[in-house]
């Protein structure tokens, strides 16, 4: 099963892909989002985001600044005001 | 009667123009797609926004705890008109509009014994309100050394207008642009946008029990700034859209009375042309006449 992630900041969708698992780093602590997960909503503090695309494969970084992340029926989206790279 | 010389001279001088415009017509053709594509793809942050700012609502209860960009100051008494214009003209009617239905909601709102300061975004317009409400501008933002105003400028923006906010300098805030309809309407608009007025709630469709961390009331506080950033990021979009949009519309009609125009000269220099042979022809047979 997969894990329906989207990144979207205010200029544009960045991501909106199929991957394993994404630790988002919440304000009160990281947090791993695997499919299935139960409704949840938590602001982000800046840091990297990590996507691992399948199970064993190396996390991909993605610097996010201020935002929030949101977990639902349709899977995680996450919203950031900026995104290097 | 003018000259030759002239009118030829003249016709010369509006085909210059008509160049200029068509140019300008094309240029802004290729940059109203652009801009149409960005605020495209600024929607879906918008949506989502949206969407969480309303389940939030729904959830906590306006009070007196609650944040101040959502409960309001507690008083109604000045109000803030954020005029969005561009920072170019050769777009027809566009600013104009804008600052219309800013001035209209202005002397509605002085009618109604409230104190209006305006906060004008854009080089356009400046001179308008300037001359109308001298003491009454509170802040110009300058866009001119940015090629299209971004969601930089809307956080700074926005930062300002939460800064003057918290400090007690206003207590209602309307923001007006343009909202983009087509490439040929424009629509001028205004909205309040502090306090930010609830989105309407969309029936909690799910069901499901949302965890919150930290709780709602600290998560509403951290989005409402952010949901600010997002409505002018908005309007700048659209404004970028409809200025586009005006200029290529207004562009047109000035290369085709620019083409009729051409015409009209045309028609006259080649019949002053034509008397003025008439009448030497006339002369030399007259005076072979006269042998």
């Amino acid at each position: 099963m997969a894990l329906h992630f989207e990144l979207v900041t205010p200029a544009k969708l960045v991501r909106s892909e199929d991957v394993h698992m994404v630790v988002v780093p919440g304000t009160e602590g990281e947090f791993g989002v695997l499919a299935g997960h139960a409704p949840f909503m938590s602001t982000i503090r800046d840091g990297a985001l990590k996507v691992y695309r399948t199970e064993n494969a190396a996390p991909e970084e993605i610097m996010i600044q201020g935002g929030f992340a949101e977990v639902g029926d349709t899977g995680l989206t996450v919203l950031a005001e900026h995104v290097e790279g | 009667m003018a000259s030759l010389k002239e009118l030829k001279g003249r016709i010369n001088s509006v085909k210059s123009t008509q160049k200029i415009t068509k140019a300008k017509q094309m240029v802004a053709a290729a940059k109203l797609r652009k801009a149409q594509a960005n605020a495209e793809a600024a929607r879906p942050y918008a949506a989502r926004l949206a969407e969480v700012m309303g389940s939030l609502a729904g959830k906590i209860t306006v009070s007196e705890n609650s944040p101040k960009l959502l409960a309001g100051t507690g008083s109604d008494r000045i109000h803030l008109l954020v005029v969005a214009n561009s920072d170019k003209g050769l777009c027809g009617a566009f600013n104009s509009n804008i600052v219309k239905a800013a001035r209209l909601k202005a002397r509605e709102l002085e009618a109604q014994g409230k104190t209006v300061l305006f906060y004008l975004v854009g080089r356009k317009g400046r001179a308008v309100i300037r001359r109308e409400y001298p003491k009454q501008i509170a802040h110009m933002f300058d866009t001119t050394d940015v090629r299209d105003p971004g969601y930089n400028e809307a956080e700074k923006i926005a930062d300002e207008l939460v800064a003057m906010y918290e400090a007690g300098k206003f207590d209602v805030a309307h923001l007006f642009y343009s909202r983009f309809r087509s490439a040929l309407l424009q629509e001028p608009t205004g909205q309040q946008i502090i306090p930010v007025p609830a989105p309407k709630v969309a029936a909690a469709a799910t069901g499901s029990v949302v965890e919150y961390e930290p709780d709602e009331e600290e998560i509403l506080a951290a989005l409402l700034p952010r949901y600010l950033k997002t409505q002018i990021f908005g309007a700048l979009l659209e404004n970028a859209a409809s200025e586009q949009g005006a200029s290529m519309t207004a562009m047109d009609n000035a290369t085709r009375n620019a083409g009729e125009l051409i015409q009209k000269l045309t028609i006259q220099y080649n019949r002053s042309r034509q008397a003025a042979i008439t009448t030497e022809l006339v002369e030399i047979i007259a005076g072979a006449e006269a042998l």
